[in-house]
This record gives structure tokens, C-alpha cells and sequence, in this order.
């Protein structure tokens, strides 16, 4: 028992088949064994017959060996990785329609500067702003948004990397 | 030479060495049928129900372990082999369904007989494709067979739609395969195989639990060979029922919920487990907290997602590989390791073993006056017949618990049951599948009134295509195992357990032009058993047995393997019965 039982956040990253159905797989093991999923995002990569997979889940250390071994299971997942494990890179990006008075909207800008968000959008009423980065700044960003009125937020969920550069396994 | 999706479809299964398929037509198939009906190199069994076709293609594949196939149209067709897809999933049976599909330009706009039937089949299937493209048609083929017959076998399911099977292109079958995320081999452990033999060779009170992966990796040998090597005992799990032989005294028989008494307390008492080919289901472990306190375990297994699955239940030594490979390697490395000590080491162990047998074998009483006991009639089925050797399948319930205790199979392939999703219907038509595999052998089915009236309507196809299994129903007019839990748990309450309308077993088997027997007392029971032996083509026996008779020992849900019942507790039983308590800790309660 003990630190075994902790939950933590993990990112795994996942090469997969570029093929309709592979996300509905993935999707798919995760509900039906109860797993979590905190965001989860897919697209094409340089080699048009992959995409990669970024989820983002929570579970004890048996559940997480449990998700790993489980998606490596999938005939269409060709490697997975918990990024969690060494270091790596992680970005989100947020798009946040922020309600503004005559008074606020000095306020909402000089927020913006500090999280370097940019505005992408203005109306007399509200400004659009689209902000990257982790998912903590993100997090943060809202944070102080949220007293001056957010109107919507979009998130694009977590993508990631490992620092070490990618080698490809050859194939047994 | 240019061939069709259908001609395609046949050239590659002849390259599979598929001789027999399972199936229904329907709309969207008829090119399929219509090319199988203008050859004779695979014959068609045409079936009464889909899920006839997927239990069929599951005891084909059980009894032969070669791939059962199946097929079967679009819609319904599907939908109604969903429960044999996932039965074969939770019992890694390699069998290949195909359905038909509407034409490609349809899917997707609710056509008639049209269903996702990738979508409905992802959860319950090893893998399963949708051909999109004549092209692609016999390289998928190719696919489906590999991945449900290597690895841990599993059900693989091709949609083929109608368009695809009508499509011209030129036949190319592969010679390789490429599916790059696919890598069902592993390299064996040789660290962990080398503690795992240190660990045996240390043991005082080892154990042996063996499961269905011992099956289906061929590994009967091995496991006979470590058994004999270490005079280890073996408990097997329902799936793993006839990889040791039944009759060998290193055996117990099988463990966990209605296991023998000696099977579970020697798991629960032993220091050493060595778990092979076995996934630690819920029906063998009890409650898992309590599961094997004072042992270190070993776990043998081809699929990673089984070793350390369940939480509360810790692997010391995991061996990921095929059982009959790491086997192979173990008993090399215990030949060298073992000292001939391990005899006096384990005499102990064997002598409270011995003691376990001798007070609680297992047993029923019968006399001349009374009803049939249902353990009666499996065992004199068994006595009668294992001469023959025979394959038996069962359905699901009490009988199929007594049938796991009273037949001792001495050898693998020989059992077919449903274990993991626990399928009634499942008995007769994989009796049926592994019939037509092998026509000479003795195929018996033993089943339930409840059971067998769920896919009774495939005595049509036995009778059609001289599938002569031999069926036993053992008839209590009851849903037995749930009346016997409502009798244990439920105060006696039989919420819809009982079967107040039954048809007339004879009657039915002669109205689809089998042979009906029945016996009604225990003097009938050798005669019909043997008039059906001596009879050719299917025959039905309806066994009408005492309606109250329970199955045990059984450790009720939530209870620790130690923590078994013996027998009806008192307020079933009108006589002074108390209830046997089998822990040996004063501080444990029975959980009923």
C-alpha cells in the first residue's frame, strides 16, 4: 500500500495507425475498464500513415501499468510512453472570450501581457485572447480571468514531448 | 487470374485450412453462399440461429485448437453473435466471424439490416475490420487468422460489405504479414525463470494452479512434467480442467467457488503458488485480500494486461512469455537446481493434503428410494463413458459445476464450457462444433432445462447434418444455481427461478427427429445412459432429478477460499445438520 496507492497525473503519448476507428479503440478501452481521461488529443504527424495520441489520465501506479499495458495491447498502437517518466515538454493552448466594461478592460489586457496571451478578437463589450502554455499557466490565466467574467473558454487539451530526441524502434 | 470478393473470400480460408463453416445467410452475404454452394472443399453448416454459428465455430476451436469460423449477414445476423464474440473474448477462443455489411455507399444512412458492426463488436473481439476495398480483402484475411490464433487466442470479427464481395481484382494471397503494433511473441525471462526455480526448489508448501493458457499454448507435458519432477499438486481452474490429468494423484481437482475442499485449502495454505496460464478470476480467488496470505506467487502468462491485474493480489515473480516456452526452460532449470531434498522438505504438506482428502472428499448419497441426485447422474455419465475419452461440453450452472467436479479428464481439449462470461446456450452447439471436427469421437453435452432452451433450436441442425453428441439434460425444473443462491442468500425467495412450464424433453427431441429418452428414477440412469451410447445420431436424455439438491462446497461470494460451505447450513436441511465450518481461523466469519 502506501505510495502505491497515490494518484497521480501521467501524459502518454501514443503512436498510432492513421486509420478511422484507432480513436474510437482508445476511447473506447478507457470507458468500458473505468479509466480516466483528462484530455486527450490526436493528429497526422510528418509520416502521413501515423498520428500521435496525447492523453492526459490519472491513476495509482497499478492502474496507470494497467492503462500502459492495455493500449499496448491495441493491434493499432504501435508504441506507447509514459512521458511522465523522464522529462518532457507539455503546451496547451486556450482561447478565452473575456467580458470587459469601459473599467475592466485595461485589467483584462494587462493580464493577457503577463500570461503573453494575445488578443485575437475585440469587441466593445469583450476581448478574445488565445494563450499557450502549460497546462498550470493556463490554469493560472483563468484563474485571474474568472472574477473580470469569462463569456467562454476553449482548450485545445495537452500535447507533449519527451526532451530526449525521438528514436524510431525498428520493428521486430 | 481476377477473382471476386466471394471466390476470394473461399481461396483464402482453403489457404487458412479451414474445412467447415458455421453460418446463416442473409441479404448482403448471398454472393458468399452462392460461391460456397458451387464448391466442396468447405462444407457449410447451415445453422437454425447466429449464435448456434458462434458457439459451433467456439467448440470447433476449443476442441481442435484450430481457428473456428463463422458466417453470418448484416444486421440481426450480427447482433445475434455478439454473446458468442464475447464469450470467446473472455475465453481466448481463437474463432473468425465474418459478417456481411451493407454495400459501402450505404453505411452510415440506416439501410436496411445495416448496424456499426465494428463499433457494436470493439469491446468484446481481439481485433476486428472492416474490408472497405476488394483489394484489401485477402490480405485482411490473412490478418484475421494470424492475430486470433497467436499470442493469447481471441475472437477477431471481418466485415465484408456486399459490394466487396461482388468487386473483381486480381487474387495475390500474402506471403508475409506486417502489422507493426503486433508483436505477440516474447523473448523468455531467463532472470525471472531462474528465481522462479529457486523459489520452487525452497518451497515447503508449493502448489500448482493451472488455468486454460495451459490449453491453448499445448503445454500438457509441461505442466505433467513439473508436476512429477517437484511432486507439486495441482489445482486447476475451470478453464484448465484436462491439462493434468484428472485421475493423477498429484491432482486436487478443481479450485475456487465450488472447487474440492483439498484445492482451496491447499491454495489458501500454501507458501508457493505457481500460477500458469491462470488470470486470477473472481471466481477462483474468493475474496482477494484474503487470497493465498503466506505465499510468494509465481504468474506464467502470454498477456501482460493478466499479470498484476488484480489489485490486493501482489506477483513476486512474473514470467511473461508462452507457458509451454517458460515451462520448457523451468523444468531445465529445476533439473539442475533441484538437490533431492524437496521430498522430505514437502512430506508435511503432503501428509495435511492427504488429511484434507480423506476428511472432506467430495460426495452425494443416492438410494434406490429417493429422487436422482443430479451428482449421481454426472457420475455415473462419467463412469460409463470414460473409457471412450470422451469431449465434454456443458452449460452453465449447477450442472456444469458438477460436471467440473465429477468428470476427471485426463486430457486438454476435452472440456468445453463456458467460464468467463458464463453463456447458457453456449453447451449444446459447441458440443455440436467439436462433434463435426471430429465425427467418430464421443461428444457429450451436459446442460440444464434452463440452458438448453437457449439454443434448443439447433437440435435441427445436428439432426440435418448427423451430429450425434449425446445430450443430458439434468432437469430440476429450476434456474438451479440461482434458486440455490436464492436458498442461501435470499431467504428462500425464488424471484423467477423457477421453470413452471417446461416442454416435454422427449417429445421436443422427436419432433426435430432426434431420439428422446428419459429417466425418472435412479434405476433408469445406467440403461438410458447406455441406449443412448449404443444409439446412432443425436439423443436427448432428460434426467429428471431431485429439485432442492445444491451444489458444494461453495464459498460464497465475498468469502476467502478457507471459508468454503459442505453442505446445505441447517435451515435448508430438515435434519440436525449444522453447518460445517471449514476455517481454521476461530476469528473469520462466514460472509452469506
Amino acid at each position: 500500500m502506501g505510495v502505491e496507492n497515490v494518484e497521480r497525473e501521467h501524459i502518454i503519448s501514443m503512436r498510432v495507425e492513421n486509420r478511422s476507428g484507432v480513436l474510437a479503440r482508445v476511447a473506447g478501452l478507457f470507458s468500458g475498464r473505468g479509466y480516466n481521461i483528462e484530455s486527450l488529443t490526436v493528429a497526422p504527424t510528418l509520416d502521413a500513415t501515423l498520428s500521435v495520441m496525447t492523453i492526459v489520465t490519472k491513476g495509482d501506479e497499478r492502474i496507470i501499468e494497467q492503462i500502459l499495458k492495455q493500449l499496448n495491447k491495441l493491434i493499432e498502437a504501435i508504441e506507447v510512453v509514459d512521458l511522465t517518466e523522464s522529462a518532457f515538454i507539455e503546451r496547451d493552448i486556450a482561447i478565452v472570450k473575456v467580458q470587459t466594461t469601459l473599467e475592466t478592460r485595461a485589467e483584462v489586457l494587462r493580464i493577457a501581457e503577463i500570461f503573453r496571451a494575445r488578443v485575437i478578437d475585440s469587441t466593445n463589450t469583450m476581448y478574445t485572447l488565445e494563450v499557450t502554455g502549460t497546462g498550470g499557466k493556463i490554469e493560472a490565466m483563468i484563474f485571474q480571468l474568472h472574477t473580470l467574467g469569462i463569456l467562454e473558454l476553449v482548450r485545445a487539451g495537452r500535447i507533449a514531448v519527451a526532451r530526449e530526441p525521438y528514436e524510431k524502434k525498428t520493428a521486430e | 487470374m481476377k477473382l471476386n470478393g466471394s471466390q476470394i473470400f473461399i481461396e483464402c480460408l482453403k489457404r487458412e485450412g479451414v474445412d467447415v463453416i458455421f453460418g446463416l445467410p442473409g441479404g448482403v452475404v448471398l454472393k458468399i453462399f452462392d460461391e460456397l454452394h458451387q464448391q466442396s472443399d468447405i462444407e457449410l453448416v447451415l445453422t437454425r440461429h447466429e449464435q448456434g454459428a458462434g458457439h459451433m465455430a467456439e467448440g470447433y476451436a476449443k476442441a481442435t485448437g484450430r481457428p473456428g469460423v463463422a458466417l453470418v449477414t448484416s444486421g440481426p445476423g450480427m447482433t445475434n453473435i455478439v454473446t458468442p464474440l464475447a464469450d470467446a473474448y473472455m475465453d481466448s477462443v481463437p474463432i473468425v466471424v465474418f459478417t456481411g455489411q451493407v454495400p459501402t455507399q450505404m453505411i452510415g444512412n440506416d439501410a436496411f439490416q445495416e448496424a456499426d458492426n465494428l463499433g457494436i463488436s470493439r469491446p468484446c473481439t481481439k481485433h476486428n475490420f472492416l474490408v472497405r476495398d476488394v483489394k484489401d480483402l485477402a490480405r485482411t484475411i490473412r490478418e484475421a487468422f494470424h492475430v486470433a490464433t497467436t499470442g493469447r487466442p481471441g475472437p477477431v470479427l471481418v466485415d465484408i460489405p456486399k459490394d466487396v464481395s461482388i468487386n473483381t481484382t486480381e487474387f495475390v494471397y500474402p506471403d508475409t504479414i506486417s502489422l507493426r503494433g503486433y508483436h505477440p511473441e516474447h523473448g523468455n525471462d531467463t532472470t525471472q525463470i531462474t528465481r522462479a526455480a529457486e523459489a520452487i526448489c525452497q518451497a515447503q508448501r508449493p502448489i500448482i494452479y493451472v488455468g486454460g493458457g495451459a490449453v491453448f499454448s499445448d503445454a500438457a507435458d509441461e505442466v505433467t512434467a513439473l508436476a512429477e519432477l517437484t511432486r507439486i499438486p495441482v489445482d486447476m481452474t475451470l478453464m484448465g480442467l484436462g491439462v493434468f490429468p484428472g485421475t493423477h494423484p498429484l491432482s486436487l481437482g478443481m479450485l475456487g467457488m465450488h472447487g474440492s475442499y483439498v484445492a482451496n485449502m491447499a491454495i489458501h495454505n500454501a507458501d508457493l503458488v505457481i500460477a500458469i496460464g491462470s488470470r486470477f478470476d473472481d471466481r477462483v480467488t474468493g475474496k482477494t485480500s484474503e487470497f493465498c496470505p503466506r505465499a510468494k506467487i509465481i504468474h506464467i502468462d502470454i498477456d501482460p494486461t493478466s499479470i498484476r491485474k488484480v489489485r490486493d493480489i501482489e506477483v513476486h515473480i512474473p514470467i511473461l512469455g508462452d507457458v509451454k516456452e517458460v515451462l520448457t526452460e523451468l523444468i531445465q532449470a529445476l533439473k539442475v537446481g533441484i538437490n533431492g531434498n524437496t521430498n522430505d522438505l514437502r512430506e508435511p504438506w503432503w501428509t495435511q493434503l492427504r488429511e484434507w482428502m480423506d476428511t472432506h472428499p467430495l460426495t452425494y448419497s443416492q438410494s434406490d428410494d429417493e429422487a436422482i441426485k443430479p451428482q449421481y447422474v454426472i457420475d455415473r455419465l462419467y463412469q460409463l463413458t470414460t473409457d471412450s475419452d470422451p469431449i465434454v461440453s456443458t452449460d452453465v450452472g449447477q450442472h456444469q459445476m458438477w460436471s467440473a467436479q465429477y468428470f476427471k479428464l485426463n486430457h486438454p481439449r476435452r472440456w468445453l464450457t463456458s467460464g468467463g462470461l458464463g453463456t447458457m446456450g453456449f453447451g449444446f452447439p459447441a458440443a455440436m462444433g467439436a462433434q463435426r471436427a471430429f465425427p467418430d469421437r464421443l461428444v457429450l453435452c451436459v446442460t440444464g432445462d434452463g440452458s438448453f432452451q437457449m439454443n434448443l433450436q439447433e437440435l435441427a441442425t445436428a439432426v440435418l447434418y448427423k451430429l450425434s453428441v449425446k445430450i443430458v439434460i439434468i432437469n430440476n425444473g429450476y434456474h438451479g444455481m440461482v434458486r440455490q443462491w436464492q436458498d442461501l442468500f435470499y431467504d428462500g425467495r425464488y424471484a423467477s427461478s423457477e421453470l413452471s412450464t417446461l416442454p416435454d424433453y422427449v417429445k421436443l427431441a422427436e419432433a426435430y427427429s432426434a431420439v428422446g429418452l428419459r429417466a425418472s428414477s435412479p434405476q433408469d440412469v445406467d440403461a438410458v445412459i447406455q441406449e443412448a451410447l449404443s444409439t446412432d445420431g443425436p439423443v436427448l436424455i432428460d434426467v429428471q432429478v431431485s429439485r432442492s439438491e445444491n451444489c458444494y462446497p461453495m464459498i460464497p461470494a465475498g468469502g476467502a477460499n478457507h471459508e468454503m460451505l459442505l453442505e446445505d447450513p441447517p435451515h435448508l436441511t430438515q435434519a440436525s445438520k449444522s453447518p460445517v465450518r471449514t476455517s481454521d481461523d476461530s476469528d473469520s466469519v462466514l460472509i452469506a
